[in-house]
């Protein structure tokens, strides 16, 4: 994209897209990251408002309790100091070897200071690295260099958002890492209007800005799924053999190594691995059970489908099988004309141009940057499995000839707590990532879960998680409950992983808050199912779980239900 | 290139950028003419020339262009050197 097309963006229609707003505190002049920002969004369907600090104002604004700012009630507040800014700052501190110190508790401050007046999310740029101006290669060794400084910034605004929930960073260093300091900066654009980027790469750095924005709004991508000739591995396994493919510590093979390696991180992270290829099974799974070389093994993959049919078909099948969204997948296949098949059936599919060369193909997929993503829990490192093992239960299923037999011969245990420190980077994660199983599809950052949690006069929290004989499911279900008054609880959040379906989770999950309204003579529950284009399996929750309409909402009389019948243990009942 | 042929380029590099296919650049023509040509769309016309006769203009340059003509007689001293 060129900025002109940008700019041909902010004339397009933007109805109907989610509203997003963004506010941008700099000490340089960013009117053309603005545009650019709003610009990308419109590729992504946001409709991005923005709103500028005026020029080299940030304290101004914000110790200004009726600025716009505060009115604005920015969703992101995107907080950059600029290069140029801290390098001049830092000389004429007289190379004060406590800079970086002083500089993050600056932006602290900065952020506390927002904070006591509204609620946002903090995106913080860090600081591009590089060659020491005065120093050279001796700045390692020396505090007082600014080589040393701003990598000692870069560190310690990691650890401040490593322990503040509100705050992110963007990359700004790596970015630029990326494509080159040469490429980005145009010190005539800096003199001229103050501004510090290329226009080419202030498109860059907006589309990162609207990739974390986008992470943040509930959209991320959750499976990859892999073609394996020329893709994994060079060579036709079914023409060239076992010995003969290329993988490994040689040549072209070490190229299809550092594809796998990124594969097998990703799966670390939480993305199902899936495989679509067109081959005879036994020969496509056969590198995975015996290479030596390979990174990937059998159990890396959650569905492995290998076969002649068209691959558009078999993604439809690891669809069915995940139930993810189709744009939750990104497919990776060397193959010109099968990318292309995908792409006309399956548009929503996200398929990467792959380069010609394998030997680009890792550098190629980093600068895309297409698995974005705001949280990272336990559960996600075990996703492969959980998927694997549901697998095994739909198996078993069949082999009972009553549904109420096969779900009790499951063994269900589910633990049911409040909100607390280690769920709640989940539970916010549930709320960004679940859009089918979810009634009203509030998105709640890991802040919001947290305020929530502590606000019991207003709140009461479950998490449910679920367990049985094949293994555990993790945290699978959400509810918040408002206490709207002395009488009635308004379900906020009701949501539960797909995962979990016909479970009977519903009516457990169900039994379980009307216990805990009863026992605070609490008399009414009441609910509403908000429509989203993903969440239809849901239109007709309450009414099932016995709910009577009541207007827009959903009402149970607490005191006159009766339990509903399930197989699933509370973990802290015993027996 | 001669002037002529530079004016001309230039003048697809305006419409392309301002997105105005009615622009008809002179030498005269200043920024005062053209509805859109305002300080943020100067650069990027200023890249978009930069780009299509590979060349890089210096920032006073760029501060001292009051005209389309100075535009070209930059450009033209850069193509032929």
């Amino acid at each position: 994209m060129e900025f002109k097309d940008i700019k041909a963006n902010l004339k397009k229609d933007f109805t109907g897209f989610k509203k997003v707003k963004v506010a941008l505190l700099a000490d340089s002049s960013t009117q053309y990251l603005a545009q650019a920002i709003r610009g990308m969004g419109y590729e992504k369907k946001l409709d991005i408002e923005v709103w500028e600090a005026d020029y080299d104002s940030i304290d101004l604004t914000i110790s200004d309790a009726a600025s716009e700012l505060y009115s604005f009630k920015p969703d992101f507040t995107f907080v950059f100091l600029s290069s140029h800014k801290l390098k001049k700052k830092f000389y004429k501190s007289g190379s004060n070897p406590h800079f970086a110190d002083d500089t993050l508790a600056y932006l602290k401050n900065v952020t506390a200071t927002v904070s006591s007046h509204i609620k946002t999310n903090f995106l913080v740029f860090n600081f591009p690295d590089a060659l020491d101006p005065v120093f050279g290669h001796y700045s390692g060794k020396v505090t007082a260099s600014f080589n040393y400084q701003v990598k000692k910034l870069n560190l310690e605004l990691m650890h401040w958002a490593q322990n503040e929930a509100s705050v992110s960073l963007i990359d700004l260093c790596g970015l630029q890492a990326m494509y080159g300091s040469a490429n980005s900066i145009d010190s005539r654009m800096y003199l001229g209007s103050d501004s510090i980027f290329s226009l080419d790469f202030t498109i860059v750095v907006a589309t990162n800005c609207v990739q974390v924005i986008e992470a943040f709004t509930g959209f991320s991508k959750k499976c990859l799924i892999l073609d394996l000739d020329n893709t994994l591995w060079g060579g036709i396994i079914g023409d060239d053999g076992l010995e003969n493919i290329q993988i490994g510590d040689l040549g072209i093979g070490k190229a299809f190594t550092e594809i796998q390696l990124w594969a097998k991180a990703l799966k670390e992270r939480g993305i199902i691995l899936a495989v679509c290829s067109k081959n005879d099974e036994a020969n496509a799974k056969e590198p995975f059970e015996k290479h030596p070389d390979m990174v990937l093994r059998p159990d890396d993959i959650a569905v492995f489908v290998a076969n002649w049919s068209n691959k558009h078909d078999n993604i439809k099948y690891i669809q069915s099988v995940l139930n993810i969204g189709f744009d939750s997948m990104v497919f990776l296949d060397d193959n010109a004309f099968e990318r292309n098949m995908v792409r006309t059936y399956l548009p929503e599919v996200t398929v990467p141009e792959l380069p010609d060369d394998p030997a680009d193909y890792v550098a190629n997929l980093n600068s895309l940057n297409l698995f974005e993503t705001n949280a990272y829990t336990e559960e996600d490192k075990e996703r492969t499995q959980l998927y694997k093992a549901e697998a095994l239960r739909n198996t078993a299923s069949l082999t009972y000839t009553s549904e109420a037999d096969f779900l009790k011969s499951l063994d269900m245990v589910s633990e049911v707590k409040e909100f607390d420190a280690f769920t709640i980077p989940r539970v916010s994660q549930l709320t960004q990532r679940s859009n089918q199983f979810n009634l009203r599809t509030k998105r709640y950052t890991e802040q919001d879960i947290k305020h929530m949690a502590e606000d019991h006069k207003k709140h009461h929290t479950f998490s449910f998680t679920l367990s049985d004989k094949y293994g555990a499911h993790g945290l699978i279900g959400v509810i918040i409950l408002e206490k709207k008054d002395a009488h009635t609880l308004f379900i906020d959040t009701w949501i539960m992983s797909c995962r979990v379906l016909k479970r009977g989770m519903e009516q457990f999950m169900l039994n379980e808050i009307t216990q805990y309204a009863k026992k605070h003579k609490f008399e009414k529950l009441t609910g509403e199912y908000l429509e989203t284009k993903k969440n239809g399996m849901v239109k007709d929750h309450y009414k099932n779980m016995g709910f009577t309409e009541k207007g827009e909402q959903w009402q149970l009389d607490v005191t006159a239900y009766k339990p509903a019948a399930c197989f699933i243990k509370n973990s802290n009942t015993h027996e | 290139m001669n002037q002529n042929e530079i004016l001309a380029e230039c003048n697809k590099i305006f419409i392309d950028q301002l997105d105005n296919p009615s622009i008809v650049l002179k030498r005269e023509t200043t920024a005062a003419d053209i509805d859109e040509w305002d300080s943020l769309n100067h650069i990027q016309i200023i890249v978009a020339i930069e780009k299509r006769f590979k060349i890089r203009f210096t920032s006073s340059e760029i501060q001292n262009f009051k005209s389309v003509g100075d535009m070209c007689d930059a450009i033209a001293k850069k193509v032929t050197a």
